[in-house]
């Protein structure tokens, strides 16, 4: 623990006056933020307000029109996201991070076995003994909860839970230090988010991940999250612990969003 | 031996923007510190901002002003400005809260909602569960019960999951809000003994109880919350 805290006591991912316009329109505005190792932000708000551009801005996905995202290298040097090279890009989305779709079909290849989807990204960093390949595929298809019996099965004839906990294994199999979830529990039966939630909070724990969760749940939140922020009309409105900032709501439209939940 | 909390001139003010942006004023001006091994209660009655107190301690509810000072590992930190991973570092190293009620993952065991404080990774998970349910058995919660989620127990055997999760880290500050309410004689004394070998150990305790008798067993100061009250 005690080597891990020197560790982490640089940030990992570093958002400064981040902005992104389309023509006149305004998606998202000045947004600044630090992300330490280990810790976990989702970014709540209703469609529109601006979260998921800012998660297409943080991974690398979309330009920004103002600001900049830099990102702790595993050499320990934070480099500005637009000045990467080509290689360094690949390592990124190959390697350190993970991106975990709302429609599990575009972040798996449907049409290939659960076991190449895993596998793939192994092979693209360089493993190529297949029986090694397919262990470490198996082994993060049980750690996911699906039966190894499966797994020659392309994901196509998989339900909609198991392909969601298929993309997650896919993502996490190179050990990424940073994972971005887009609504990830978004278009599943609630018996199903719950069994995925469950799932995703302890692989977070055990592996100590980082990750930047968006979300309109301010219940999976505040399950999942350590810090909060909450935005609206393209702008951070309130930030913080997450518990404070749903239980302590400040801002109009955070109250607002907060009194909406029915009680359990 | 000096104070390992301290607060001062510490004010709260509840703004409901839905209600027409009324103001709730709840304490102001909140002084008091406490001392290692120092069983703090506070007092008064209910609606006074008791629970608040202890809520802004734990980082849960925000400070509007003033200061809630804790050391921990001789460095000096205040609550009401502190990062959220500072608070969350002292939440995991320095204060304890059992709340009012619990409130778990609907789908955790009793026994994983108790060892969940100390099980920071699966290596540790082990010796916490075993930890937990010692604590748990203390608690007169069967055997039986300990692979369930407790959202099914009754209100007594809810709360003392919840003791049981606030007490087994050994912390160096402990938050307790009305541990004892819906507890029977036999828990609640069991409670007092847990109480006072924490106090024993060191541990600086800010405690809300309404019982007369365990306030009279656990308090070696007593802080009238009502000095407190906020002009509406």
């Amino acid at each position: 623990m005690v080597e891990a805290l020197t560790d982490n006591d640089e940030p990992l991912l570093v958002a400064e006056n981040l902005g992104k316009n389309y023509g006149r329109l305004t998606a998202c505005r000045d947004v600044s933020f630090e992300l330490y190792p280990g810790e976990v932000l989702a970014v709540v708000g209703e469609s529109g307000s601006g979260k998921s551009t800012l998660l297409q801005l943080l991974s690398a996905q979309l330009a920004p029109s103002a600001g900049r995202v830099s990102y702790r290298m595993r050499d320990g040097v934070r480099r500005d996201l637009a000045s990467l090279g080509e290689a360094e890009r690949r390592f990124l989305f190959r390697t350190d991070w993970g991106f975990v779709h709302q429609d599990p079909a575009q972040g798996l290849r449907m049409a290939v076995s659960a076991g190449a989807n895993v596998g793939e990204r192994l092979m693209a960093v360089g493993w190529n003994h297949y029986g090694r390949i397919r262990e470490a595929a198996s082994n993060w298809l049980e750690r996911v909860e699906i039966e190894i019996s499966r797994i020659d099965d392309a994901p196509r004839t998989y339900s909609g839970g198991m392909r969601q906990r298929l993309q997650i294994a896919r993502n996490l199999v190179t050990e990424p230090r940073l994972v971005f979830m887009d609504e990830p529990t978004g278009g599943l039966d609630v018996s199903v988010q719950a069994r995925l939630l469950d799932l995703l909070r302890g692989l977070v724990a055990d592996l100590g991940l980082a990750a930047v969760i968006v979300t309109h749940d301010l219940a999976v939140a505040r399950l999942l999250s350590h810090r909060i922020m909450v935005m609206k009309g393209g702008e951070v409105i309130e930030t913080g612990l997450t518990d404070q900032v749903l239980d302590d709501p400040r801002e109009a439209y955070t109250q607002l969003l907060v009194s909406s939940i029915l009680p359990p | 031996m000096s104070a390992v909390l301290e607060l001062s001139g510490v004010s709260k003010t509840f703004t409901m923007h839905l209600q027409g942006g009324i103001h709730l004023p709840v304490v102001q001006d909140v002084a008091f510190s406490v001392r290692p091994g120092e069983c703090t209660v506070l007092a008064g009655p209910s609606g006074t901002g008791k629970s608040s107190i202890l809520k802004m301690i734990f980082g849960n509810y925000r400070c509007d002003r003033g200061r809630i000072l804790v050391q921990h590992d001789d460095e000096t930190i205040d609550v009401a400005t502190a990062a959220p991973r500072r608070i969350i570092a002292l939440r995991q190293y320095a204060i304890g809260y059992v709340s009012q009620f619990l409130r778990a993952v609907p789908r955790v065991a009793a026994v994983d909602v108790v060892a969940d404080p100390l099980a920071a990774n699966s290596a540790a998970r082990e010796r916490a569960r075993a930890q937990a349910g010692e604590l748990l058995r203390r608690l007169h919660i069967p055997e039986r019960l300990w692979g369930l989620p407790p959202a099914t127990f009754s209100g007594g055997e809810q709360q003392r999951v919840n003791i049981a999760r606030g007490f087994l880290p050994d912390l160096p500050i402990l938050l307790l809000d009305e541990p004892t309410a819906s507890l029977d004689a036999a828990n609640r004394a069991l409670v007092v003994d847990l109480i006072a070998e924490k106090k024993r150990r060191g541990t600086a305790t800010v405690a809300i109880v309404h019982d007369d008798d365990v306030r009279e067993a656990i308090a070696d100061t007593v802080v009238d919350v009502t000095r407190f009250a906020a002009a509406a």
